[in-house]
């Protein structure tokens, strides 16, 4: 099973990266959103996946039952979400906005900066 | 004690929301805004004052012990930099004033300032890796809307390289985190540093240590990550440059020395190493860039990355003088650069402009600003008796020590071109005959000399008297090469809850 | 767009959405529910609202600006992060009320972070639904 989720993982880093440096601005904001998939997955399945098992503690015990899911990766990873969600947003809007005002879609184009 | 260690995070914050409780009330939050930033500073100085006395503090959020529980720690390192953090913060809020424009004030500037300042806080004082990553996006967030604010095109462009560089760094800085967790099971740094000794593994900690290297690279700007800086720094208002300048950089190399100080010290020959032989090429690849310029602020800009090598020598090196000089360097670095950047704001409310070609006359025609630009620019190119020569001094007598005699010749060349640079834009700002007439506009100008002339002084007390600063980077420093101290604190606390 | 079908029903159901919304903030604290998610269902409300009569009439209904909920909210969050603070204990510790209300159940400082974050949700989602509706007019 680890292994299937870290050829899947593997994938969407390399589609990431490949997106960012491609020179469409649209493909930087998908690039950028996979990279931060691709690292949610990497902390689920780093921290050892268990099936059927979550942290609750039964009626009657003091402690849950190992072996148990670990809450601390899933709570990980529901930040990064909530968190990645926020910048995502700021991102398309301000894309967007560039699109807008320079009339390109190409990062090349872009260059008023650079000297 | 829980309190002083919380303030320098609540304060902001809570200024911050005071002034979303006043939004559009554009006098309110000037008022709060350096309120703000001055209560910052006090509480800042006396967190420093109770740590230079009573030793590494530290405190469990929510009276759950480490490492199940997020510390936050205060040792010397940290709270000078939130010291520093403080003075900035005053600074910038009172140059704000009078630089800033109202379209920008009414849009909320003022709290996305204060929100930066809650993150930067927040970052050197947690004591926790994961909680790390969240404050580095409280502040990349609340710096992306500082950049972009005012939607100019030469903004959007700089500020799609900046977001773009950083969210991949986060993305890096994520992973390691959750190959860390996988790895070591722990994110509490202190027993992260603990259990990363028993750790036998020693191909994964090497790859962990290269990916923050890397993650914490890009944010600090160093060789060859730094692009996004020149390409970003200068485009918004430029009292968000003279921070962002200052201070944010440096949060990266507060994080490069934090990690590769109390966590990954198994390798130190090949990882400080490497480091090393980066803090070279950042210094020289920054200071080729600098005089390839003709425009003020990204003379500035590429400065900016030449420094950080310096900082990071000192961090490669990893000797007490060293790691010392490091720490002072980033004091003196903070203050200075920020500085320089706020006499160029200046130079271009008189001048209106910031390239080199159309300004001249500024000597003839206001000699009080020349002085106040070179304290700063001599302090910058390390000239005694100001705090730069002090800095750079104990970073090529760290190196001597340990026989490292390449890179201290870089340091040394370095520097020159750095004061070759300074006298570029003396000779063409400064000194020459201006093209053209230009009128001035002085409007608020006492409130964007007052934070220079401040900051302009802090840099000759550091100067003239650097003892005591001396003395205290030297225990920050001795406190960082033994962790200890950092890991009692943090147990000692836990221990104490209730 | 004046839809009279979606008129009255937002009459029926925006105080059944708020009653909704305020019964999943109290029950949060052990079970699902809690105040982002009532926050949402609040926030939806308001944005039905805002798509049946117009944003100028919700915002007249709201009263108050979207972003000093947000603010209020953060301060009411903070303030329960501070209470313990005056007790000596660490920032954020969880202090309970011992005797558990009727209806509601125990009450402590988590239960009044929950109440702040709520109000934090309905500015944020209210704040960018108006802002959507207000650009599409132009």
């Amino acid at each position: 099973m680890e292994f299937i989720w870290a050829i899947v993982i593997g994938v969407l880093y390399a589609a990431g990266l490949y997106m960012i440096m491609r020179r469409s601005i649209v493909k930087i904001i998908l690039g950028l959103s996979f990279l931060g998939y691709a690292a949610n997955l990497l902390i689920f399945v780093v921290a050892r996946l268990t099936r059927g098992n979550p942290p609750l503690v039964p009626n009657g015990a003091e402690a849950p039952i190992p072996p148990y899911a670990d809450p601390l990766p899933q709570a990980l990873i529901l930040t990064a979400i909530v968190i990645g969600f926020g910048v995502q947003a700021f991102t398309i809007v301000l894309f967007r906005r560039a699109y807008r005002s320079c009339g390109a879609d190409d990062i090349d184009e872009l260059r008023t900066t650079e000297h | 004690m829980d309190f002083l260690l919380m303030a320098p995070v609540l304060i902001p914050f809570v200024t911050g929301i005071l002034m979303l409780l006043f939004w559009g009330q554009r006098d309110v939050h000037r008022i709060l805004n350096v309120a703000g930033a001055a209560l910052l500073l006090t509480a800042a100085i006396v967190l420093l004052d109770s740590v230079a006395r009573h030793g590494v503090q530290a405190t469990q959020l929510g009276n759950w012990p480490a490492p199940f529980g997020i510390s936050f720690v205060a040792d010397l390192f940290s709270a000078i930099m939130v010291v520093i953090t403080g003075l900035t913060a005053l600074a910038v809020a009172v140059y704000s004033l009078g630089s800033m424009d109202e379209a920008r004030e009414r849009f909320g500037y003022y709290p996305l300032l204060h929100i930066m300042f809650m993150g930067i806080c927040g970052a050197f004082l947690t004591g926790d890796i994961f909680n790390l990553y969240v404050w580095f996006e409280v502040l990349l967030m609340s710096s992306f809307v500082l950049i972009a604010l005012g939607g100019e095109r030469a903004q959007l462009e700089g500020s799609i390289k900046y977001v773009t560089l950083n969210l991949l760094s986060s993305a890096l800085f994520l992973s390691a985190v959750g190959i860390l967790y996988g790895a070591v099971g722990t994110l509490n740094m202190a027993d992260l540093a603990q259990q990363l000794a028993l750790l036998d593994q020693p191909g994964m900690v090497l790859t962990l240590a290269m990916l923050f290297l890397v993650a914490f690279g890009i944010k600090a700007a160093i060789f060859p990550l730094f692009a996004w800086l020149p390409a970003s720094y200068h485009t918004p208002p430029i009292a968000v440059s003279a921070i962002f300048a200052g201070l944010l950089t440096k949060v990266g190399v507060y994080a490069l020395i934090r990690v590769f100080s109390l966590l990954f010290v198994q390798n130190i020959a090949l990882t400080h190493g490497l480091i090393l032989i980066l803090a070279g090429l950042t210094m020289v690849s920054g200071v080729l860039g600098a005089v390839a310029q003709n425009e003020f602020r990204r003379i500035l800009s590429f400065h900016i990355i030449s420094q950080i090598g310096y900082m990071i020598m000192g961090l490669g090196l990893f000797t007490p003088l060293a790691m010392a000089g490091a720490v002072f360097y980033i004091i003196h670095h903070i203050i200075v650069k920020m500085n320089l950047f706020l006499v160029s704001g200046i130079v271009h409310r008189l001048r209106g402009s910031y390239e080199l070609k159309d300004l001249g006359d500024v000597y003839k025609t206001y000699p009080w600003l020349a002085i106040l630009f070179l304290i700063p620019a001599f302090s910058l190119a390390g000239f005694p008796p100001l705090s730069g020569f002090w800095a750079k001094l104990m970073l090529v007598q760290a190196g001597l020590q340990v026989k490292q005699y390449v890179i201290v010749a870089v340091s040394l060349i370095v520097s020159l071109l750095t004061a070759f640079s300074m006298t570029k834009i003396w000779a063409e700002a400064f000194w020459k005959q201006a093209p053209a007439p230009h009128q001035p506009n002085t409007q608020h100008l006492t409130l964007m000399v007052a934070p220079v002339v401040g900051l302009a002084l802090v840099t000759a007390v550091i100067g003239l008297s650097a003892q005591p600063f001396f003395d205290l980077a030297q225990r920050a420093a001795n406190q960082l090469l033994d962790p200890a101290e950092y890991i009692a604190a943090v147990q000692s606390a836990s221990l104490a809850l209730r | 767009m004046h839809s009279l079908i979606l008129a009255t029903a937002t009459r029926l159901l925006l105080p059944l959405m708020l009653m909704f919304s305020i019964f999943l903030l109290i029950r949060g604290h052990n079970e699902p529910g809690g105040g982002f998610v009532g926050g949402l269902v609040a926030g939806a409300g308001f944005t039905l609202y805002a798509a049946a009569y117009g944003v100028s009439q919700a915002s007249n209904m709201l009263r108050i600006d979207p972003k000093r909920l947000i603010g209020a909210g953060l301060l009411v969050a903070v303030s329960s992060a501070l209470l313990s603070l005056f007790l000596g204990l660490p920032l954020m510790t969880g202090l309970w009320y011992k005797e558990p209300l009727p209806v509601i159940g125990k009450v402590g400082t988590p239960m009044l972070f929950d109440v702040g974050v709520y109000l934090v949700v309905i500015g944020v989602t209210v704040t960018i639904t108006f802002s959507l509706f207000e650009a599409e007019g132009e």
